[in-house]
């Protein structure tokens, strides 16, 4: 038998890499790290966080934009789209900085470079990793791909970093565009709608299926596409691209409406069309490792059809997001370790957000879902303009949507739309976990006055017992 | 105001039962008298009687549901011109009520001008019920999620009988809804299902298999066995039925009760049980005789047999087994005795050993009267022969007093004028 050099091996240190890693090593397992690019992954550096942080800008700025109402005047107010990128960065920056510490404080081992597989046996998988001065090759008994993904681009047309944007540039401006197409309106695409409108820029949003957020519940699609609307944005639902024009300083887009095709001239285009994963040169083919539709397929063990290979994250099945990521992380290396008693991941309980202005967060099933599954439903709903602290926060967009299963009580999906919604949703993540029915939420004490009475009210609401609605 | 049907005893040491049938439900009208279900204890069914005249209102507790304490109410009774809302309010005011009761016996005196005044107790106090919820039946507490609970109780399936795969055995709605619907299997990947079938084990059984198990690991049994010849006594029996006129037929088994009885008064020492402490000998001989019965047998008692005749014994013993058969048997009725027999005799069975019916001492296994050859003054002749095994406790009854009961039993069947004395 083949010593090996560790017990795991994991490629790629986005959250669910560095996550498995770190999990790993304090179950006892030698481990080690292996990334190309920045610890945290796309997440910690291009996704997740830099784009909190602008958001926060943006959401600044619309706040000083509305000062007036709370009894402020101010003027001559400035913006420098740089510094508010340089913010963005060093916010990604000082993270990165934390999980180098965090891996190196749990004995992780991370090495530097480009890693993929090579042949191997069924005890002892072979890692070659190049880093900028050598070659490396390490021996280890399981591996975890977590090499995640990146954005898709179109046929006939591709980022170019300079009129055509993806998600790096849109993050990092020169400056500020006068005019922005955003091909694509699920949470990439809904952020930087909201960044850009909020900071002046002109914004038109190009959406294939007939709502925005098509993921969403209709209800709350419709709040948003409604609020974008008010706030000067260019909605084009049932909308295809169907060519982009670059000029000198602008682009050209042709965009097929409800069939009819529409000329959109813009400064620059973001393409925010979903992801395909990072499978290429990784030496799948060594193994008997399978993909479907561009992503790694493995068990409800995240374990690939080769014995002690496994994939977790962005380059397996979705939904694409960062605490998926890190669950599935955390799940896997607990089999690894012969764990019992372990559950596999029920996707009807992985809740999502979107940080736009107004904020979206859902869990479980839409009623449309709901409905095509033939399932007897209770809806709940509760507008934000009932609710004391959101009133006096200026905030009152929005609305709480709870679906029950109407013979069991359970709470399939719950969706809000509004201030802070994105904190608040755990709230119902936690109640889905623990199997709650609407009679523990019902009789679960909110605090007065917060936010958070909306949910109350919304599971009272899908029961006819509000109080204030 | 509405009234609750209770659970009830069925005998004066019965504690608990079993719900195993409805034989009303809600919305039905019932008169006093009407039955309206059945319950199960440990031996007999029996029915229970409306005792008023009303509306069935509301069902407590389902078919099939074990270990009902005796007195907690298992129905409630809507009278005259009441209905189901009367009955809701009812139920929340009782809650009340019972909160002020218990306030009552607390400060009996300063209630008396005070009794508007309703004191929340001071923790809740879980009925039986609530209580069944979350025990099992060890009394150990079930976790099980609140959608889990609900999903089982729409399902009717019992809790206990789930593994929960959740944190700490923690019930989930997995766990509930993998369940196999056949509510007895504990454990269903034993083996493919196909190949049997599980019926759940009635109280009886339960009961039979208790007692059994506890007469085998604690009472030493040593067995004693003795030919009879049955040929007189046979004879005898032929002609007193000769005279009944149908009016009655004295059976072989009767007077093997009535031999027993004479056997035990002339060996007193055998008619005992095992106490602990003391070692309790009867002063009547009261026999227990098994019967078997759908679904297992009980043991119906034959008592004083000593003061009675062999007419009296046959009236009882066809009164008890039939009503053995049909469930009807009253606690009183199978409870107790000091002396058992088994009878296989009918089957053909040569000979067996029985085990003993704790607490007693004894048991008698009886096999079947056949011919056989047998010697008598140096001669073969054909002589019917019945072969009789005694099982004994050791603890009560010594090998020399078992087989003097024993001979004095051979004594009686060979010579069954002498039990007229």
């Amino acid at each position: 038998m083949t010593k090996n050099d560790y017990d795991l091996i994991v490629i790629g240190g986005g959250p669910g890499g560095y996550v498995a890693a770190i999990k790993a090593s304090q179950l006892g397992m030698s481990v080690a790290l292996v990334e190309d690019k920045h610890l945290g992954g796309i997440c910690l550096n291009w996704g997740c966080i830099p784009t909190k942080a602008l958001l926060r800008a943006s959401e600044i700025r619309h706040m000083l934009d509305n000062v007036g109402e709370f009894g402020f005047t101010i003027s001559n107010i400035k913006m420098d789209i740089n510094n508010i990128t340089k913010r963005s960065r060093k916010v990604a920056a000082q993270l990165s900085g934390g999980i180098s510490h965090l891996l190196k404080k749990n004995k992780v081992h991370v090495f530097e470079g480009f890693g993929y597989l090579d042949k191997g046996t069924v005890d002892s998988k072979i890692i070659i990793i190049k880093t900028e001065k050598e070659i490396i090759r390490k021996k280890a008994q399981n591996v975890i791909i977590a090499t995640g993904a990146r954005s898709r681009n179109l046929p006939f047309v591709s980022s170019d970093g300079i009129n055509i944007w993806d998600y790096k540039t849109a993050m990092t401006p020169p400056k500020l565009p006068s005019s922005l197409i955003i091909i694509g309106s699920g949470a990439i695409g809904m952020e930087f709608a909201s960044f850009y409108n909020d900071l002046g820029v002109n914004v038109t949003v190009v959406e294939a299926l007939p709502s925005i957020l098509p993921n969403e519940d209709e209800d709350i699609s419709k709040i948003v596409e409604n609020n974008f609307k008010k706030r000067g944005m260019n909605i084009k639902t049932n909308a295809t691209l169907k060519s982009v024009k670059t000029l000198d300083k602008s682009v050209s887009a042709e965009v097929s409406v409800n069939g009819k095709i529409e000329k959109i001239n813009s400064e620059k285009l973001i393409l925010a069309i979903g992801i395909i994963a990072n499978t290429e040169n990784l030496g799948l083919n060594n193994y008997n490792i399978k993909i479907d539709k561009g992503h790694i397929i493995t068990n409800k063990w995240l374990e690939t059809d080769e014995k002690g290979i496994y994939a977790i994250g962005d380059v397996t099945a979705g939904p694409w997001l960062a605490h998926k990521a890190s669950h599935e992380g955390i799940l896997c290396v607990e089999k690894i370790a012969g764990h019992k008693n372990l559950r596999p991941i029920d996707k009807n309980s992985i809740p999502g957000c979107t940080y736009c202005r107004p904020q979206v967060a859902s869990i479980g099933l839409t009623e449309k879902n709901a409905m095509s599954q033939n399932l007897n439903i209770k809806v709940g709903k509760f507008p934000f303009i009932g609710n004391g602290k959101a009133i006096a926060l200026g905030d009152s967009e929005g609305m709480i949507k709870t679906i029950f299963n109407k013979d069991t009580g359970e709470l399939i999906g719950a969706h809000m739309v509004g201030p802070e919604v994105t904190e608040l949703i755990q709230g119902f993540s936690i109640a889905k976990k623990l199997e709650t029915t609407e009679q523990e939420l019902m009789h679960t004490i909110f605090p007065h006055p917060t936010l958070s009475e909306s949910m109350h009210e919304s599971v009272l609401d899908a029961y006819n017992q509000a109080i204030h609605y | 105001m509405s009234i609750d049907i209770l659970m009830p005893a069925l005998s004066p040491t019965m504690e608990e039962g079993t719900l195993s049938k409805w034989l009303v439900k809600e919305g039905d009208k019932v008169v006093s008298g009407d039955l309206i279900a059945e319950i199960e204890t440990d031996k007999a069914t029996m029915e229970v009687e409306a005792i008023d005249d009303g509306v069935i209102g509301k069902i407590l507790v389902n078919e099939g549901q074990e270990a009902i304490k005796v007195n907690v109410p298992i129905a409630i009774l809507l009278l005259d011109g009441e209905d189901i809302t009367d009955l809701n309010t009812e139920l929340h005011e009782e809650k009340n009520d019972n909160k002020s009761i218990e306030k009552e016996t607390i400060f009996e005196t300063k209630l008396e001008d005070n009794e508007d005044n309703i004191v929340s107790s001071p923790e809740p106090v879980l009925n039986s019920e609530q209580k069944k919820e979350f025990l099992d039946t060890n009394n150990k507490r079930i976790f099980i999620t609140p959608l889990a609970k609900r999903i089982a109780k729409q399902r009717d399936i019992d809790i206990s009988l789930l593994n929960g795969s959740g944190p700490n055995g923690r019930i989930l709605k997995i766990d509930v809804e993998k369940f196999n619907d056949n509510k007895n299997v504990k454990n269903i990947n034993i083996a493919s299902p196909e190949n049997f079938e599980l019926v759940k084990n009635s109280a009886m059984r339960k009961t039979i298999a208790d007692r059994l198990v506890k007469s085998k690991n604690e009472a030493p049994h040593f067995y004693l066995s003795i030919d009879c010849n049955i040929d007189e006594l046979l004879n005898i029996r032929s002609v007193l039925n000769s005279k009944a006129k149908d009016k009655y037929k004295i059976s072989v088994n009767d007077m093997i009760i009535k031999a027993s009885s004479a056997a035990l008064t002339k060996v007193p020492k055998a008619n005992a049980s095992w106490e602990n402490e003391n070692t309790k000998y009867f002063k009547t001989t009261d026999i227990s005789v098994a019967v078997a019965i759908e679904g297992g047998l009980i043991t119906p008692i034959i008592k004083d047999v000593q003061s009675k005749g062999l007419l009296e014994i046959s009236k009882d013993m066809k009164s008890l087994a039939d009503k053995a058969k049909s469930g009807k048997l009253l606690p009183e009725e199978y409870v107790g005795g000091s002396f058992s027999i088994s009878n296989l005799g009918m089957y053909g069975i040569k000979e067996f050993s029985a085990v003993i019916n704790p607490p007693q001492g004894c048991i008698l296994a009886v096999g079947s009267g056949e011919k056989r050859p047998v010697v008598i003054k140096e001669q073969i002749i054909i002589a019917t022969i019945m072969t009789v095994t005694l099982s004994c406790d050791h603890r009560v009854v010594d090998g020399a007093v078992g087989a003097e009961l024993l001979s004095e039993f051979k004594n009686f069947i060979e010579n069954p004028s002498l039990m007229l004395l």
